[in-house]
């Protein structure tokens, strides 16, 4: 039996929840639990997932609200502790936002929601998000495709972080070709310990054939195997 | 009783596409000396002191914890007292 215990925090407005819930309990067979919001602790969960959707409605900026969630508290001190914690679209937001993970995210230059398949390079192969891709021939081009549905996916940091980003291989996807303006192409990064990771597109949506695309489970298998 | 008018931009560093938009649509319309559109966010909030310092600090508090995100935003606000309104 695996080790890992998912928690899918789930946020008024939170809509991915569902699919984060599916992919870990019905795909993958892993102990896997919602967390509402409200609770002021995460329990015996050792991964945690902000899910995409729209949390508080995107009121004020997206979120900025979820961020002060009561179960915010326990997941803050989880990461910080080196506990896994995986923000996906929203959930990126909302990891920016609280500071686990440094810039933010704009409204798209287009200023248009995208919604659509995007190709992502892995950037860095031996994150603990990452390892089951780099062990799988079909990926062996370091690329898969994942849906992206966001309006404001354009990630921004100041020089300096850019820098450390690159330097300590934070970044790990870029994407093919920019669907939002992000800065240096980036669709997903993780904290210097390597134990936080945020991204805009969105694996959990593409996680079985039945969907059309199934690259996005090779995610949560590298969690899987990382803990086990 | 004070009053806090906030206004929170996004950083001059930032380009702002919704603002560039707007800006074209007003070009559009003719007027060409119509340069740096920018879009912001307008709060009102009131506080319950009566105290000018206090007025000052608790807003800018707010600002910098929820209303404005430092990465991305600058703010500015003004606090009156509403007492006698």
């Amino acid at each position: 039996m695996s080790k890992a215990k998912f928690g899918v925090v789930v946020f008024p407005g939170s809509n991915c929840d569902h699919d984060a819930y599916n992919t870990l309990k019905n795909i993958l067979n892993q102990d896997t639990e919602y967390l509402w919001h409200k609770n002021s602790t995460i329990g015996n969960r050792n991964v945690i997932i902000l899910p995409g959707g729209f949390s508080y409605g995107d009121y004020l900026r997206c979120g900025a609200i979820a961020r002060f969630s009561p179960i915010m508290k326990d997941v803050i001190r989880h990461a910080s502790n080196g506990g896994i914690v995986i923000g996906v679209c929203n959930g990126f937001q909302i990891l920016c936002e609280a500071g686990l993970l440094p810039g933010a995210l704009l409204r798209n230059a287009s200023l248009k929601f995208v919604c659509k398949n995007v190709k992502l390079k892995i950037e860095n192969k031996n994150s603990i998000f990452t390892s089951a891709f780099s062990e799988n021939p079909e990926f062996k081009t370091g690329k898969l495709t994942v849906p992206v549905a966001h309006g404001d996916g354009n990630y921004i940091c100041d020089s300096d972080t850019l820098k450390m980003l690159n330097e300590n291989n934070q970044v790990v996807f870029r994407y093919e070709t920019n669907p939002n303006g992000s800065t240096d192409n980036i669709a997903g990064l993780m904290n210097k310990q390597g134990n936080i990771l945020g991204m805009m597109p969105h694996p959990e949506r593409a996680s079985e054939q039945i969907v059309g695309l199934n690259d996005g489970r090779y995610l949560f298998e590298s969690v899987i195997n990382s803990i086990n | 009783m004070y009053s806090a008018k906030i206004k929170v931009t996004l950083r001059k560093s930032i380009l702002d596409p919704q603002g560039k938009a707007v800006e074209h649509s007003i070009q559009s319309l003719g007027y060409n000396n119509i340069l740096d559109t920018r879009i912001g966010k307008y709060i009102e909030l009131k506080i319950n002191t009566s105290s000018d310092e206090e007025a000052r600090i608790i807003t800018d508090e707010v600002c910098k914890k929820l209303l404005a995100n430092p990465v991305m935003e600058d703010y500015n606000f003004e606090v009156a007292n509403i007492n006698d309104k």
